[in-house]
């Protein structure tokens, strides 16, 4: 059982890869609370936006996980 | 007859819309695609490429990275917002990812519609939300050191013109 995070932008930097594979936990938060607190706090960043298996969503209205489930963490953008 | 009485099928065709890993020649996609579309009137196009230096720095290599499963459906949904916003002939959206050296082609969007007024805001309305909303992250590398970019506020400013 377990998660597929990615990383993306600046984030990347913060987490020191692109993709890791992490425990399985239901809610977002014990997964970030299985991270260290550095990195678990620049994923929770205001403007960190969340897409679970390709789909974006809205801040409050996370789902519950599922076992292989993987989670982009969305620094603000810049393209062009 | 103009796009808005074509079905959305026709729409979706209308729309020329690639992500590319690799170097793309922007003057010969701007050829085929005024070729592709004798009947419009005009093409506006807009180009934007790597600049060879940043805060006085020469800038080594711009990477851009993006996310499959977001980029490419949503630089396609920006394309059909951008066909039912204006009356175009067709639209073309080329975006690069991976890194590129200074001078290299980073984005092409062309518009080509019946008179010019369409093409132009087209290509200006598609390019403001590249620029601020499509899921790209980008870095520069200058004196060996890399530096991911954030939006600039202007960018955000470019966008609110379009309520």
């Amino acid at each position: 059982m377990s998660l597929k995070l990615v990383f993306l932008g600046r984030l990347e930097d913060a987490a020191g890869v692109a993709e890791r594979e992490v425990p399985f936990a239901p809610a977002l938060r014990d997964v970030l609370a299985g991270l260290d607190s550095e990195l678990s706090e620049a994923l929770s960043g205001a403007r960190i936006k969340l897409a679970v298996n390709g789909k974006l969503v809205a801040g409050h209205d996370l789902p519950m996980l599922a076992d292989g489930d993987e989670l982009a963490f969305l620094p603000p953008v810049s393209g062009g | 007859m103009s796009w808005r009485s074509c079905p959305p099928s026709v729409a979706v065709e209308m729309a020329d819309v690639r992500l590319l890993s690799a170097p793309f020649d922007p003057a010969g996609e701007i050829a085929a695609f005024t070729k592709a579309h004798p009947q419009a009137g005009g093409i506006a196009s807009f180009i934007g490429q790597v600049r060879a230096s940043a805060d006085d720095s020469a800038v080594e290599l711009l990477e851009l990275r993006h996310y499959d499963p977001l980029t490419l459906p949503a630089m396609q949904a920006l394309a059909q917002e951008t066909l039912r916003r204006w009356a175009l002939e067709g639209l073309l959206i080329v975006h690069r990812s991976g890194q590129m050296a200074a001078g290299d082609p980073i984005v092409l969007v062309a518009a080509a519609s019946r008179h010019r007024r369409e093409a132009f805001a087209a290509a200006d309305y598609a390019m403001d939300k590249l620029k601020s909303q499509s899921w790209f992250w980008k870095r520069e590398r200058t004196g060996g050191e890399w530096r991911w970019i954030e939006p600039r506020t202007e960018d955000f400013d470019d966008l609110a013109r379009w309520g």
